[in-house]
């Protein structure tokens, strides 16, 4: 093979649409844009590799009769698909991840100005702050008892870290950054949220220790007081949009947000949301003026550390939730951001600006909860269950009842 | 208790000691009186009935310390004193009661079922002097380790510093 | 359930032979096999609700506590003991060790023994500066109160807005004696140094002493700022459904469990000491004694808030008679170092409640027996009635209401 230039490798599927590649997993036709910048990531390092191997070995190499051209298979669309899917899961963790940090950071700045203090102050105004705290809880011994229930112990860690990575990465950030794009993508979301306090209440009794049990009870109590509500105002919301999946229920918001119809619904569900976060003021299953640190009290160094990233993680997932149900997700009023961003032309089409639309209100929708922590003492768990049955149900039906008549009157 | 809060008069302390006087004759000396305080040395015998005679009847609601006082070789005895206080008909007045209890002899009934807040008192008193009262709920050591096997405010205890 | 079990039921045999069930038969039933365990909790000595060293053992029914048993002596020094080899000068700082949150009221009680020991009366400026010196301790001992009560709260606002509020009153205390806790501020016969003699550079009369313009000036900026922190709090549910109604006790509980200060005066008991009692010049200033008769979290809660503002109070007017008296008065007298042989004892309305002390004197320049009563020693006994039947979640909110000073309650 004549010798080319590495351009001619990276570039070489550029032509090609690449929804139509065999493999492709979101269905042809359906953008991707994580995706493509995996696929371009990918393309970038396989031709690399190909375009090396080519100068190294000019021509095939022959094994048996048979031409292996490893160079052409690096650079070949199917094989694009499948290390471009790896790379794709990298991508969409990276970026929940960085976002993650920035409301972790965002608390601690915005908690620190509200309690006439600076907040972090490492590098980057305190953002830096973060990677010290990872390094530190990385540092750690890994230590735990001799008595505890290793299994489930390190299981349930497991799985509650697990879940919430997941769900995390499930939100989609807009129309052409998501993972699954389900009929009833909002209903698997709230389905896996709801499964950590399982986790914590099994674990709570696999760490053999008093604190811990009444913190895992204490989880599953909670549970069933603003789990109801909660599931209520999303059904309440996907009546209103008419479809149970993110894309339309966003789409229904093209010009009124549902905060308007659903004013009652959305405080609701604001508490409740911190509730299922276990943020405080809710977090009694981790009082830590009564119960040390609750059912955490036997996780130390990396497993708290990772515990905490996931309690920061459902927290982004209750924002993200309450921006698309609420906030009109990627959108903003009366601006169709997918139309700009196709307008940006080829070659800067790209531009995640419905994307950062989103994280931004996702990170409004963090302040508010975090207005809520630095002004509130932490509630008891009756007072959570009267608050849930009492007050939250009842404004959820209420809130059930308005879109109703509005559907009934015609106006949605 | 419905007891009138009164103004306080200087013919409060008179008033006390010769109640008590009357009451314990022979059992109790008022040894002096200062404004708001009367001081009394009280036979041992009769500490019970005189602690419930002054919260009963005078309305002492509030015992302020009980405390032991280690007199030393010389004298053979050691001290009890109950600091009682009023909050009600005599506002304010404070009575010192001094028991004398002999080396051979640290008993003393307790006076914790009279006044709650003299329970711990009478723990700390017990494991600081071991003077025994008598009838207490829980004579266990309070502030010094469990195994502590002396009682360390006795002058005979003597400090390495004071050696 | 093996047949064992079966056979344990009382009326099994009228049951198998078709007999109705009742209600008393199936409560006898479950209450003797479905018997619900309780869990004895030891929180302490390192937690993060006990404020300082020691221990709270509560024993939970579910989330409801049935019995308490408070352990305390991990912080012992044999403080009693060890002054008996002090003179009384030596004392004073060790004085202040006894409670670091106010260490001024101890120092000040034990001044106050000697000179009534010594049967001298301190000059009528000293007075007033003692009582400046008590109040300023006060509020610090307040706020300091009120701040671990917000992270009892789970809320780091009311820790950080009362932390904040408390610098002011630290640097008054600086500019006064020099510390920020351990103040050895007060003297046998006087105080240290005169509030005129702070910052001698400057004009320093009694129109120009800037240490007691910046005391009024801390007073009138307190008491703006004590209300953003009270407005906090009781605007909020969150914060007064945790105190309404829990740690209830009664008046006469009360008076007989000896719980003294502002916990007692949650309960209705009208006495203060240093109104009914006074010592020093206390009865020269007029300031009001904060009485609620509910005897609950929030009575005790608001009597301290109550109490800041009337401290506030009190240091005006005795900035006003410091002032009156004016510089060349003497501040300090020269006394002996040995006190006559005697018994005396003298009483103090301390932050946290009613603290004694008992001067056995033998005529030589140390004590031969000095006792301390710490009113948190006696409050924390009374741990079992305070907590029980509350629930686990409202178990620091409630001790927290006592304000635990561990130094002075192991002495």
């Amino acid at each position: 093979m004549a010798y080319r230039s590495i351009i001619d490798y990276v570039t070489a599927n550029w032509g090609m649409d690449y929804t139509t590649y065999t493999g492709y997993p979101f269905g042809a036709g359906v953008e991707n844009l994580p995706y493509l910048i995996s696929l371009r990531i990918w393309e970038c390092i396989g031709g690399a590799i190909a375009w090396l191997l080519d100068l190294l070995f000019p021509g095939a190499v022959t094994i048996d009769g048979y031409d292996i051209d490893v160079s052409a298979w690096l650079i070949d669309p199917y094989t694009c698909v499948i290390f471009a899917l790896v790379i794709f899961m990298i991508v969409i963790f990276a970026v929940a991840f960085i976002a993650v940090l920035i409301s972790l950071w965002e608390e601690r700045k915005v908690l620190g100005r509200a309690m006439d203090r600076r907040g972090t102050m490492i590098g980057m105004w305190g953002f830096v702050q973060c990677v010290a705290d990872g390094l530190k809880t990385f540092m750690k011994d890994n230590v735990h008892s001799t008595r505890i229930d290793k299994m489930t112990y390190w299981w349930t860690a497991a799985l509650v870290i697990g879940t919430s990575v997941l769900i995390d990465c499930m939100v989609p950030l807009s129309g052409r950054w998501f993972v699954v794009n389900y009929d009833a993508g909002l209903i698997i979301i709230m389905g896996l949220y709801a499964l950590a306090p399982f986790f914590i209440l099994v674990s709570g009794w696999a760490q053999n220790n008093k604190y811990s049990l009444i913190g895992g009870i204490r989880a599953a109590e909670m549970m069933i007081s603003y789990e109801v509500p909660m599931l209520i105002i999303i059904v309440t919301a996907a009546l209103l949009a008419g479809s149970l999946n993110i894309g339309d229920i966003v789409a229904a918001q093209q010009d009124v947000w549902f905060v308007i119809p659903m004013c009652v619904g959305f405080v609701t569900f604001l508490i409740c949301s911190t509730a299922e976060a276990e943020r405080a003021p809710f977090d009694l299953a981790e009082a830590e003026s009564e119960l040390v640190e609750g059912w955490q009290t036997e996780y130390g160094g990396m497993k708290w550390g990772l515990i905490m990233l996931a309690d920061y993680m459902r927290g982004a997932v209750s924002c993200g939730m309450i921006v698309i149900l609420f906030f009109g997700g990627w959108q903003l009023p009366f601006i169709d951001l997918m139309q700009v961003c196709k307008d940006l032309g080829p070659n800067f089409f790209w531009v995640p600006i419905p994307e950062v639309v989103f994280l931004l209100k996702a990170w409004f929708a963090f302040f508010l909860m975090i207005m809520i922590r630095c002004g509130v003492a932490r509630v008891r768990t009756d007072s959570i269950l009267n608050l849930g049955w009492k007050v939250f149900m009842p404004l959820s039906v209420v809130n059930l009842l308005i879109v109703l008549a509005l559907k009934v009157g015609g106006i949605y | 208790m419905d007891l009138q809060i009164r103004e306080y008069q200087d013919s409060w302390e008179a008033e006390i000691k010769s109640k008590l006087e009357a009451k314990f004759a022979g059992k109790l000396t008022v040894t002096g009186t200062q404004t708001r305080k009367v001081l009394a040395k009280v036979d041992k015998s009769i500490i019970k009935e005189l602690c419930l005679y002054v919260r009963d009847e005078l309305s002492f609601e509030h015992c302020i310390s009980v405390m032991g006082n280690d007199l030393g070789d010389a004298e053979q005895k050691m001290e009890v004193i109950y600091h009682i206080e009023n909050y009600t008909l005599y506002k304010g007045v404070i009575l010192e009661f001094t028991v004398d209890l002999s080396y051979d002899e640290l008993h003393i009934e307790t006076v914790s079922d009279v006044w709650g807040g003299a329970n711990w008192h009478e723990r700390e008193t017990w494991e600081l002097y071991g003077i025994v009262f008598d009838n207490h709920p829980r004579l266990e050591r309070l502030l010094t380790p469990d195994n502590y096997e002396f009682f360390p405010f006795r002058k005979s205890y003597k400090l390495r510093e004071a050696q | 359930m093996t047949d064992e079990k079966i056979t344990q039921i009382p009326d099994a045999q009228a049951i198998a032979e078709g007999a109705e069930v009742t209600k008393e038969m199936a409560a006898a039933y479950t209450g003797s096999t479905m018997d619900t365990d309780k869990m004895w909790i030891i929180m302490g000595p390192q937690h993060p609700f006990s404020h300082g060293l020691w221990t709270l053992k509560i024993c939970a029914d579910g989330e409801i506590v049935t019995d308490a048993d408070p352990i305390v002596g991990y912080l012992h020094r044999g403080w009693e003991k060890e002054v008996e080899n002090r003179t009384y000068t030596k004392i004073i700082p060790m004085a202040d060790r006894l409670c670091y949150a106010a260490s001024m009221t101890y120092t000040h009680l034990f001044c106050m023994t000697c000179e009534k020991a010594l049967g001298i009366d301190v000059p009528e400026k000293t007075k007033y500066i003692r009582i400046v010196a008590d109040e300023i301790n006060r509020l610090q001992s307040h706020l300091m109160w009120l701040a671990s009560v917000g992270t009892d709260f789970g809320n780091y606002t009311v820790f950080l807005w009362s932390t904040r509020e408390r610098e002011y009153w630290m640097d008054m205390n600086v500019r006064l004696c020099g510390a920020r806790l351990t103040t050895n501020y007060p003297r046998i016969g006087g105080v240290r140094n005169d509030v005129f003699d702070i910052d001698c550079d400057l004009p320093n009369d009694e129109d120009h002493s800037r240490f007691l313009r910046d005391l009024v000036r801390c007073c009138d900026h307190f008491d703006k700022a004590l209300w953003e922190i009270v407005g906090l709090v009781d605007n909020n549910s969150t914060f007064m459904s945790r105190m309404l109604g829990t740690g209830i006790i009664t008046r006469e509980q009360c008076a007989n469990l000896g719980i003294t200060g502002p916990a007692a005066r949650g309960t209705g008991i009208d006495f203060d000491i240093r109104r009914d009692n006074p010592y020093d010049n206390y009865d020269q200033v007029d300031f009001d004694v904060p009485v609620i008769n509910s005897g609950d979290s929030y009575a005790r809660y608001m009597v301290r808030v109550e109490e800041m503002f009337q401290c506030t109070k009190i240091i005006r007017q005795c900035v006003q008679k410091i002032k009156a008296l004016g510089r060349s008065a003497p501040y300090r007298l020269k006394v002996p170092s040995k006190i006559p042989a005697g018994r005396t004892f003298c009483t103090l309305e301390d932050p946290r409640g009613e603290s004694m002390m008992y001067l056995h004197s033998d005529g030589t320049d140390h004590p031969y027996r000095l006792k301390v009563r710490s009113p948190i020693f006696v409050n924390v006994s009374a741990s079992k009635p305070l907590l029980e039947g509350c629930r686990i979640a409202d178990v620091p909110i409630i001790m927290a209401m006592i304000d635990m000073c561990l130094g002075e309650t192991d002495r």
